[in-house]
C-alpha cells in the first residue's frame, strides 16, 4: 500500500465482521480504514469503538477468509465520498466500487457518510402532491414531496412491482421538472435486481438513476454503509443541483439483520428480537436524511421497502420504521389473494404529510390548489365506510350474510366494489387525480346520503353525481 | 495552557477519559480539538465517563478534555419566547443563518441573543428591600408575554437572598448588561443582569405547592369532558406509532389555555417540528387573538441528532418551565416522545455495562421518569407578592410494538394522573383523536367539578352517563359481532345509536378542521347536554314499542349554518354534525327542533 495512513498488521482478533487492531494509537472514531487480505482482496471499514492502544474496526467486506495476517490502513479520515453530478447513470457496489466497468468517480466536492443532519430549523415542510398515479396511494395516502413512506409487505407480494410504478409515474401534475432516482438494494435476490433494471432500462430511467447494489450474494456488513452512500449522493443532487430525488431502499430488513449482526458481535445487550436498543435512532439517521430544505429547489423522497418477517407488523424493523417514517403503506395478503393489485390495504396505511399536500388550502386572500377541494373529505369518507364494510364483511363470516342487516349489507357491497374498482388497476395503468376522485364519488353515491358524514355539504353539493346530474339537466 | 485530561476511549457517544481535573457528576467538559460538549456521568477512580452531546465521528483518544466546572445550565431571561433551541439551547434559527441548512460540529454561538436590546422597566426603587423571586422590573417579550425579571437565587448555595436595592436602571439594555445593584444582607453586592443561569438537573424551587382546581382547557372534546387535566398536572399519552401522540400534543400546544408553551421534540420528526415552526407564527390564540409563537417555546432534538441531547432537551425544556412558573404564569409542557429519552438512558446503561433490569433499560429508569412528572405542580413561588404558577407537563409514550406492558409506558402511568391511552384501532377507523375512552382515566373530575358546574349544572351527571352509554355499547357490540345488530333488543339498538351519535358527534375531533379543531367549554357542554337529551327521550318512546328504525329516520326542519332556508333533514345527522357549527344558538335551536320531532313521533304512535 503506497497511500497515505499508518498500516498496521496487529489484528489480535476476529469476531464476525469486527477486527480487533491492536497498537494502534489514537484512532478516529468512524474513521475509514482500508483492509488488504494476503491474497490480495481489499475491503474498507470503520472504526466503530478506539482505545488509546487498540481499535474495533468494522469490515464491509465477506467475512468468510479474513485472517489475523491481514494489513489495516488507518486512512486518517472519517468516510467520506466524492460527489459530482456524473454520478447519475451509474452502477456502484454497496462500498462505493464502481459495478459499471467505468473508472471510480472523482468529485468536485466530498462529503461524510455517516452523520448528515438538517438542522431542523432549516427544513421546508413538504407540501407538493405527487401523484403516482395509483389510486389508492394518491386518493388515500398520498405521498409529497421531501416525505420518507415506506411499503410494509411480505415474501411473494408485488411491493417492487408497486415501488416500480411509482418511479416510472410519480410525476407533479403540470410540472416538468429535473429528476433522479437513487436506488439501493441491501440483501435482495438477484432477480429482483433484474426486475427493477428491466423497468428502468424500458422507461428510460436508467440514465436518470444512480444504483448501489448489495445483493443476496454480497458482503452482509456493507449493508450498514449502502444506504448512507445513497442518500449522501442523493442529498448532494437535491441540494446542490436542484434536483427532486426518489431514493428507494430495499430491503430494510436485511440492512438491519447487518445491524443486529454487529450488535451481537460486539456483545451487547439487545432490547428485543435479539436487535440492538439503539436500532431506533440508527434507522433515525437513514430515513431522516428525506426532506426539503429552505431556500433550495431539490428534495429526497424517500421509499424504503421493508417485508415483515412472519407478517408481524410488531417486530422491531417495521415497528421502529413506523415510529420514524411519516406513515407507511401496507401490502395485504388477503388482497393479493383476491387478485387486487395493488393489495394495499388502505385501513393501517397511513400517509401523514398528506394533508399539507391536498386539497385547496386558503392562506390570507390566496388560494392554492394542490389536488382538489374535495379530495380531504373523500379520502376520510372512503376510509370510514370500507372500514364498516370489512366489518360487516368479518360479521358475515360468522353469521352468514343473511344475517347482517341491511345496512350491513349495502356495506358489505360496497367494500366489494371498492377493492374491485378503485384499489384494484393495472400495473401499468396511470390514474390521474381527478380520474381517482371520480372512481371514488361513483362508489360513495351509492350510499344513503346522510351517511357522508366526513364529506362538506359543500362538497357534497358539488361532486356528487346525484347533483351533478341534476346541474347538468338544468 | 488549561489543565486538561485525555480522552482513553471513544464508544460511539460515549467518551472515557483520563486525568480529568477536579471532576464532578454533571460538570460540563469540553472533548477533543473541536471542543464538543459533554457531561460527566461516571467517575472512577481516575476515570470518568463522558456522555458527549454532539457527534464524535473524528474524535480519537489521547486528545484533551477540559473541564469547564459548570454544570450543564439553561440561560434564562429574555429572547427565549418564540425561539427554536436544540438539545443544549443553541438556536436552530441562528445555527442555520450562520452555519447553512446542515448541522456541523462542535460550532460554538451564544445562547440567548446577547445583542439585541430589550425595554427594561423597573418595579423597585433604590432603598427597597428585595428577596429572591421578587420582580425588578419587566420586559415587554411579545406583545402577549410581560417577561419578569426576578431577584435571583445564587448559584452557588441554590438558597433565596434578601437584601436592598442600590441602583436600579430603566430603559434599553441587552441581557449581560447590569439592571440593579443590590446589596445583600451579608453587605455583599451583586449586579444583576437579564441573563439568570439555572442548572437543568436542579428543580427550582419555590414556597409551597397548591392543591389543583382550575382545568387546562384544550379545547378537545375528549380530553375537556372526559379525561381533563388540571393546570399544575400530569398526563402521559401512549400509543403505537401513527396513533396520535403528536397530533393531540400539537394540538394541546396550540389551543391550550395556558399562558406558556413550551414544546419539545425529544427525537422524533424533523418534518413534524418544520410544521410546528411553520404553523405556530401564523395562527391565532382564540383567547387573546394574539399569534400562538408569541407565548410558546420549542425544544427540537430530532430523531438524528445525537442521541445523549434528548436527555438535555427534556431538562432544558423543563428549566424554562419553571422559569416562567416563578414569574407566576401557567406553563405547559409537551414532550413528544419520553421513550426516546429513556432510551437514551438505555443506550449509556449499556455502554457503561451495567446490569439492566427489563428490556436493556436501567434500573433507575423509574426513578428518572418520576423525578421529571414531580417537576409538575402548581405553587406559590419565591417573592413578596406571593404569586401563584403552574407547571403542567403532558408526555408523550411511544411502546415498541404498541404494546403498554414495556417499561416506559408502564412506569410513567404509575406516575402520572392523567391516562389518554391511544387505541389503534380507532386510529385504523380514522377515529381521531384515539383516545379509547375505555381505558383512559383523569383523577382531576372532582378538583375541575367547581369550574364545569359553573357552565352546566348538570355536566358531571351528563358526563358519567354518556360514558356509562359508551361502556354499555361496547359490551353490545361484543354481542352483535356474533348475532348481527339485526337481532339485538331493541333499547340494546338504541344503546348503540346513542353511542354512534356520542362517538361521530362529539368525540371524535379532527384536528384539521377550522371549526372544530378547538371546541370552547360552553360549546362542549352544549353538546353534551344535546346528545343526552336525545337519548332520554328517545328511550322511553322505544321501551313502548317504537322501533329504533323511526327513531334513526327522524327529521327536522333546520336551517344549517350557511344554508339560506330550512330544510328536511335527518337528526342524527345534524347531531353529529353540530361540531362543525361555530354559532352555539344553533345547538340550542337543534334540541328545541329535536324535542318537537321526538314528541310527534310519539303521538303517532299513541304515546
Ligand atoms: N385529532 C386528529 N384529527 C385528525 N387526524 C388526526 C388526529 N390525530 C391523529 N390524526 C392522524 O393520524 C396521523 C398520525 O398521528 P401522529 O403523527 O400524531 O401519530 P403519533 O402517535 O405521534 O405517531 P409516532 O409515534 O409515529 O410519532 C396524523 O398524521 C393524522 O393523519
Ligand atoms: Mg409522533
Amino acid at each position: 500500500m503506497d497511500k497515505a495512513g499508518i498500516v498496521y498488521k496487529t489484528v489480535s482478533e476476529i469476531r464476525g465482521p469486527l477486527l480487533v487492531v491492536e497498537g494502534v494509537r489514537g484512532a478516529k472514531y468512524n474513521e475509514l480504514v482500508e483492509v488488504r487480505l494476503p491474497d490480495g482482496r481489499e475491503m474498507i471499514g470503520s472504526v466503530l469503538d478506539t482505545h488509546e492502544d487498540k481499535a474495533i474496526v468494522q469490515v464491509f467486506g465477506r467475512t468468510e477468509g479474513l485472517e489475523l495476517n491481514a494489513s489495516v490502513r488507518l486512512t486518517g479520515e472519517v468516510v467520506k465520498i466524492p460527489l459530482s453530478n456524473d454520478l447519475i447513470g451509474r452502477v456502484f457496489s454497496g462500498s462505493f466500487e464502481p459495478l459499471d466497468n467505468l473508472p471510480p468517480p472523482v468529485g468536485d466536492e466530498e462529503r461524510e457518510v455517516f452523520f448528515s443532519v438538517i438542522n431542523p430549523a432549516a427544513r421546508e415542510p413538504p407540501s407538493e402532491f405527487i401523484q403516482t398515479g395509483i389510486s389508492v396511494i394518491d386518493g388515500m395516502n398520498s405521498l409529497v414531496r421531501g416525505q420518507k413512506l415506506p411499503f410494509f409487505s411480505e415474501a411473494g407480494l408485488p411491493h417492487n412491482v408497486i415501488a416500480a410504478q411509482v418511479a416510472r409515474q410519480a410525476t407533479i401534475p403540470g410540472k416538468e421538472e429535473d429528476f433522479a432516482i437513487v436506488f439501493v438494494a441491501m440483501g435482495i435476490k438477484h432477480e429482483e435486481f433484474a426486475y427493477f433494471r428491466k423497468e428502468f432500462e424500458e422507461t428510460g430511467a436508467l440514465n436518470r438513476a444512480v444504483m448501489i447494489l448489495n445483493l443476496a450474494e454480497d458482503p452482509v456488513i456493507e449493508r450498514i454503509i449502502a444506504p448512507r452512500i445513497g442518500l449522501t449522493i442523493a442529498e448532494y443532487l437535491a441540494f446542490e443541483h436542484d434536483m427532486h430525488i426518489l431514493v428507494i431502499l430495499t430491503d430494510m430488513t436485511n440492512y438491519a439483520e447487518a445491524l443486529r449482526s454487529i450488535s451481537v458481535a460486539r456483545e451487547e445487550v439487545p432490547a428485543r428480537k435479539g436487535y440492538p436498543g439503539y436500532l431506533y435512532t440508527d434507522l433515525a439517521t437513514i430515513y431522516e436524511r428525506a426532506g426539503k430544505v429552505k431556500g433550495k429547489k431539490g428534495s429526497v423522497t424517500l421509499m424504503p421497502i421493508l417485508t415483515m418477517p412472519g407478517g408481524d407488523m410488531t417486530h422491531p424493523v417495521p415497528d421502529l420504521t413506523g415510529y420514524i417514517t411519516e406513515g407507511q403503506l401496507i401490502l395485504d395478503r388477503e388482497l393479493n389473494a383476491r387478485g387486487i393489485y395493488p393489495p394495499i390495504n388502505p385501513l393501517p396505511s397511513l400517509s401523514r404529510l398528506m394533508k399539507d399536500g391536498i386539497g385547496v388550502e386558503k392562506v390570507g386572500d390566496e388560494i392554492i390548489v394542490k389536488t382538489r377541494e374535495d379530495h380531504p373529505d373523500v379520502a376520510n369518507q372512503l376510509y370510514m365506510a370500507y372500514a364498516e364494510g370489512v366489518k360487516a364483511r368479518g360479521l358475515a363470516r360468522i353469521i352468514g350474510e343473511i344475517g347482517l342487516s341491511e345496512r350491513e349489507r349495502l356495506y358489505l357491497k360496497f367494500a366489494d366494489k371498492f377493492e374491485r374498482k378503485f384499489i384494484n388497476q393495472g400495473v401499468y395503468e396511470n390514474r390521474s387525480i381527478e380520474q381517482t376522485l371520480e372512481i371514488a364519488w361513483e362508489l360513495l353515491a351509492e350510499l344513503p346520503e346522510e351517511d357522508l358524514i366526513r364529506i362538506k355539504e359543500s362538497n357534497i353539493r358539488k361532486y356528487h353525481p346525484k347533483y351533478r346530474s341534476k346541474q347538468s339537466l338544468s | 495552557m488549561q489543565e486538561a485530561g485525555r480522552i482513553i476511549r471513544v464508544n460511539g457517544p460515549l467518551i472515557l477519559a483520563r486525568n480529568v481535573p477536579r471532576a464532578r457528576i454533571g460538570d460540563v467538559v469540553h472533548l477533543g480539538n473541536e471542543k464538543l460538549i459533554g457531561e460527566i456521568v461516571r467517575i472512577k477512580e481516575d476515570i470518568v465517563a463522558i456522555q458527549c452531546y454532539e457527534d464524535t465521528s473524528g474524535l480519537k483518544p489521547r486528545e484533551p478534555v477540559i473541564n469547564t466546572n459548570e454544570p450543564l445550565v439553561a440561560e434564562l431571561g429574555p429572547g427565549l419566547l418564540g425561539q427554536i433551541f436544540d438539545g443544549l439551547e443553541f438556536s436552530e434559527i441562528k445555527l442555520h443563518e450562520v452555519y447553512g441548512p446542515f448541522i456541523k460540529r462542535g460550532v460554538k454561538i451564544e445562547k440567548l441573543d446577547r445583542k439585541k436590546k430589550w425595554e427594561f422597566v423597573p418595579k423597585v426603587k433604590v432603598g427597597d428591600e428585595v428577596t429572591s423571586g421578587d420582580v425588578l422590573g419587566i420586559v415587554q417579550e411579545t406583545p402577549l408575554i410581560e417577561h419578569r425579571i426576578l431577584v435571583p437565587i445564587p448559584l452557588e448555595t441554590y438558597k433565596p437572598i434578601e437584601g436592598k436595592i442600590k441602583e436600579i436602571y430603566e430603559g434599553k439594555f441587552n441581557i449581560t448588561e447590569t439592571i440593579a445593584v443590590i446589596e445583600t444582607k451579608e453587605g455583599k453586592t451583586l449586579n444583576i443582569s437579564m441573563l439568570q443561569k439555572w442548572p437543568v438537573r436542579i428543580p427550582r424551587p419555590y414556597k409551597a405547592r397548591l392543591k389543583l382546581e382550575e382545568p387546562l382547557i384544550t379545547g378537545q372534546r375528549v380530553i375537556d369532558t372526559f379525561f381533563p387535566i388540571a393546570k399544575g398536572g400530569t398526563a402521559a399519552i401512549p400509543g403505537g406509532f401513527g396513533t396520535g401522540k403528536t397530533v393531540t400534543l400539537q394540538q394541546l400546544a396550540k389551543w391550550s389555555d395556558a399562558d406558556i408553551i413550551i414544546y419539545i421534540g425529544c427525537g422524533e420528526r424533523g418534518n413534524e417540528m418544520a410544521d410546528v415552526i411553520d404553523k405556530f407564527p401564523k395562527l391565532r390564540d382564540p383567547r387573546t387573538g394574539r399569534l400562538l409563537i408569541e407565548r410558546s417555546v420549542f425544544i427540537a432534538n430530532v430523531s438524528n441528532l445525537p442521541v445523549y441531547a434528548r436527555e438535555s432537551s427534556i431538562y432544558l425544556g423543563v428549566t424554562i418551565g419553571e422559569y416562567f412558573r416563578d414569574q407566576g404564569y401557567s406553563v405547559a409542557i409537551m414532550a413528544d416522545s419520553t421513550s426516546r429519552w429513556a432510551e437514551a438512558l438505555r443506550d449509556i446503561s449499556g455502554r457503561l455495562e451495567e446490569i439492566p433490569a427489563e428490556r436493556g433499560f436501567p434500573a433507575y429508569l423509574a426513578e428518572r421518569i418520576a423525578e421529571f412528572y414531580e417537576r409538575a405542580g402548581r405553587v406559590v413561588t419565591y417573592g413578596k407578592d406571593n404569586r401563584v404558577g403552574s407547571l403542567t407537563i403532558m408526555g408523550a409514550v411511544s411502546p415498541p410494538g404498541g404494546d403498554f406492558s414495556e417499561p416506559v409506558t408502564s412506569i410513567t402511568l404509575r406516575f402520572v394522573e392523567t391516562l389518554w391511552a391511544l387505541d389503534k384501532e380507532l386510529a385504523f377507523k380514522r377515529h381521531f383523536p384515539a383516545i379509547d375512552w375505555l381505558m383512559s382515566l383523569s383523577k382531576y373530575h372532582a378538583a375541575l367539578r367547581k369550574y364545569w358546574e359553573r357552565i352546566d349544572p348538570d355536566f358531571a351527571a351528563l358526563r358519567e352517563k354518556a360514558i356509562s352509554l359508551l361502556e354499555e355499547a361496547s359490551k353490545i357490540e361484543q354481542i352483535a359481532r356474533i348475532v348481527g345488530e339485526k337481532s339485538l333488543p331493541e333499547d340494546q339498538r338504541l344503546v348503540l345509536l346513542a353511542s354512534e351519535i356520542i362517538r361521530e358527534g362529539f368525540l371524535v375531533q379532527n384536528a384539521f378542521h377550522p371549526v372544530d379543531t378547538f371546541c370552547p367549554p360552553e360549546k362542549q357542554a352544549r353538546m353534551l347536554r344535546a346528545i343526552m337529551e336525545f337519548y332520554n327521550l328517545t328511550y322511553p318512546l322505544v321501551e313502548k314499542g317504537v322501533p329504533v328504525e323511526m327513531i334513526r329516520g327522524l327529521k327536522v326542519s333546520f336551517t344549517v349554518p350557511g344554508r339560506e332556508s330550512e330544510e328536511e333533514l335527518s337528526l342524527i345527522m345534524l347531531l353529529e354534525r353540530m361540531k362543525e357549527w361555530s354559532d352555539v344558538g344553533k345547538i340550542d335551536e337543534l334540541r328545541v327542533k329535536m324535542k318537537e320531532a321526538i314528541r310527534k313521533l310519539a303521538e303517532e304512535y299513541g304515546l
